[in-house]
């Protein structure tokens, strides 16, 4: 009985070496794992960032000012010159975090009972709100006699998310989510099931161009997303009462956009993959990296710059900033045009890799 | 002669074919004349390069070296203006599975875009041809190898290609099935369809007008059956004997045998060509050796002319 065991253990192990790709999983996911959770996933954020409205501009209120950035956890990117223009720059997803210091920041000072300045936070994001309160509770350094020590410095409002519900925050990205596994890894599977059927070999001599082949595949999965996007929106609204308060034009085109790159996506890992297993990991293994690395749970502004730059080639990154904004913050298209343009460029990055792999022949 | 009269005279004219991936040369100097409505047998083992030929010959894969014209066509750089005037069958069925035979087909004759009235009549007209009417509601997975591959047939004629390209198209099917799939062809042939066709049966190499044998990427005899089988480089001998295993043993460990193939009872020998008296050699050899048997000349097959033609077995 043992020499049996041992002799499909054998031949088990030297079939895994064969195949290169299960072999570099061996290695490749605790390694990935490894730094993504390490690494990536920090409650500890540090440097969010934030916009200022200081409309006392005193010293005490410069100082006040200081002493957040000393903090670390925020970093001020914009100093604003009006409410209005805070909120915009909230809307469109350029800072997560806004104070405000009123006129009579001076007078509230002395007055106890009154918190002196307004902290506004991005309630569309996870964690974000945790943050602001760990903030405040935090003593300010090195300022004695500014305030009392029961003063209450600061008064947090959650926009977009007055529940303060994580439904809220999830559900809208998860149609990100979702998109990104059944677009990427159904045209992967279909494209690479095809050609092992030697179904490809037969199409690519017939009339049929690369154009129409790959146009004719995606389009079903098109109407496949939409719907998907369509169901996500209503078992939001009716389960978890997650409002849609931007437009639905907006809405649909960023979706289109982003099934586009993940379809792409798919058609690449299609190129790649020798088999259906291995455009299943490989499919997976971009997945993994996108949930994780784009803000969907875990804050974006608490990974490490470098995470935050492997995070800008994922389209998922951006289409969770831009569904948030569009779905929770009420925003348009024109108020998003970073995430926008970056998902455009992607896309077309990822399209472009595709025309150049995908050939109407065997080699 | 004008361009028109060669177009017509050659279906398919290849010269210097050469395939290598990566330091394997699947293809080997490769020179091809195929006359129009012609049936022409690639006959080989497998990986003699059959396949990859005909890949090559369909701009599937492109040449390392050596230029290919294909009615008229030069191959790879006009293999789309080839499209509609091809059909190609591959060695694996490679329709969709999961189709029924009529939804098969009717996909196919959309992507070599038959007009919508037309498809309707060619669909029926292939499906009877083919005996396919009482399937054609079947899911294609659940047919025979028969019947699959005669579907596969009649997806690769929808267009009336000019040419036809089978690969090993008899691999997985019964014998029955195999002489009505010749039949089939023949017909084609008769509506001057050229067709090109890859086979390791010996059996079907001999329907072929003309062959070409090849061996490890080479092509190392062409012709027709008949002229390949009487300019056969050696004598063959016919030995017929209780003991087998005997003749065998002492012809093989002769100078002038090339290779000794058993068919069941008798044992075909080739040999020399230049020996004379061959079967009186053989037949006092082997008396010699007190084994009974009776010794024959005979004319070659084409078996024997594969053998002679890779190499004796080389062993």
């Amino acid at each position: 009985m043992r020499a049996l065991i041992h002799a499909i253990a054998l031949k088990e192990i030297r079939q895994l070496r064969r195949d290169r790709l299960t072999f570099g999983m061996i290695v490749g996911i605790p390694l990935m794992q490894m730094l993504l959770f390490g690494y990536a996933i920090n409650f500890d954020v540090r440097n969010l960032r934030a916009g200022v409205f200081d409309e006392a501009n005193t010293t005490a209120s410069r100082a006040l000012i200081a002493d957040l950035q000393a903090s670390g956890v925020v970093r001020i990117e914009v100093h604003s010159r009006s409410s209005a223009e805070l909120s915009q720059r909230m809307k469109a997803g350029q800072i997560a975090f806004g104070v405000h210091i009123p006129p009579d920041f001076e007078r509230r000072r002395l007055d106890a009972d009154r918190p002196v300045a307004q902290i506004i936070v991005d309630g569309s994001q996870p964690g974000i709100e945790n943050i602001a309160r760990g903030l405040t509770a935090m003593p300010l350094p090195g300022r004695n006699g500014d305030y009392s020590p029961d003063h209450r410095v600061f008064e947090i409002r959650t926009e977009y998310n007055l529940e303060k519900r994580t439904a809220t925050q999830i559900v809208p990205a998860l149609i990100g989510v979702i998109l990104s596994m059944t677009m990427m890894m159904f045209t992967a599977v279909a494209i690479v099931r095809e050609r092992e059927h030697g179904n490809l070999e037969l199409l690519i001599t017939t009339p049929v161009s690369v154009f129409e082949l790959m146009l004719g595949k995606l389009l079903p999965y098109v109407f496949i997303g939409l719907t998907q996007t369509t169901l996500v929106l209503i078992l939001g609204s009716a389960l978890f009462q997650v409002p849609i308060r931007g437009g639905l034009v907006s809405l649909y085109l960023a979706a289109l956009i982003f099934i586009g790159a993940t379809l792409s996506l798919g058609l690449l890992i299609s190129t790649i993959a020798r088999n259906q297993t291995q455009a299943f990991q490989m499919s997976l293994f971009l997945l993994l990296p996108s949930i994780l690395l784009s803000g969907f749970v875990f804050p974006f502004d608490g990974m490490p710059r470098a995470v935050q730059w492997i995070a800008q080639v994922l389209p998922l990154t951006h289409f969770v900033n831009l569904v948030r904004g569009i779905v929770l913050r009420g925003a348009s298209l024109s108020d998003l045009q970073e995430p926008l343009y970056k998902l455009l460029v992607l896309s077309c990055v990822v399209l472009l890799a595709v025309t150049l792999r995908f050939h109407k022949r065997l080699d | 002669m004008t361009a028109g009269n060669e177009l017509a005279a050659t279906a398919i004219s290849a010269q210097g074919l050469t395939r290598r991936f990566g330091k394997q040369v699947a293809v080997d100097q490769i020179n091809l004349q195929i006359r129009p409505a012609q049936i022409y047998g690639f006959l080989g083992p497998n990986g003699s390069g059959k396949s990859t030929t005909i890949r090559m010959l369909c701009g599937l894969l492109r040449p390392s070296s050596g230029t290919v014209t294909v009615l008229g066509h030069s191959v790879p750089r006009e293999a789309e203006q080839l499209r509609h005037k091809v059909g190609y069958m591959t060695q694996r069925f490679s329709l969709w599975e999961d189709l029924t035979v009529l939804e098969n087909l009717q996909f196919m004759a959309q992507v070599f875009g038959l007009a919508r009235s037309a498809r309707a009549v060619r669909i029926d007209e292939l499906l009877q041809r083919y005996r396919l009417n009482e399937m054609c509601q079947q899911r294609a997975g659940t047919l025979s190898g028969g019947q699959k591959q005669r579907l596969a047939l009649a997806a690769a004629t929808l267009h009336q290609p000019q040419l036809l390209l089978l690969d090993e198209p008899t691999s997985a099917v019964d014998p029955q099935s195999r002489r009505d799939f010749w039949e089939s062809l023949f017909d084609l042939v008769g509506t001057g369809t050229t067709i090109l066709v890859s086979t390791h049966y010996m059996d079907e190499a001999e329907r072929c007008h003309g062959i070409a044998i090849l061996d490890r990427g080479r092509l190392v005899a062409e012709g027709s059956p008949r002229s390949l089988m009487d300019a056969i480089g050696a004598q063959v001998i016919e030995v017929e004997a209780v003991d087998t295993r005997a003749v065998r043993r002492i012809l093989q460990g002769q100078p002038f045998v090339r290779s000794v193939t058993q068919l069941g009872t008798r044992l075909h020998a080739l040999l020399d060509p230049e020996l004379a008296d061959a079967r009186g050699r053989v037949q006092a050899l082997l008396a010699n050796e007190h084994v009974d048997a009776l010794v024959e000349g005979v004319r070659a097959s084409l078996e024997d002319v594969f053998v002679a033609a890779t190499g004796f077995g080389r062993n």
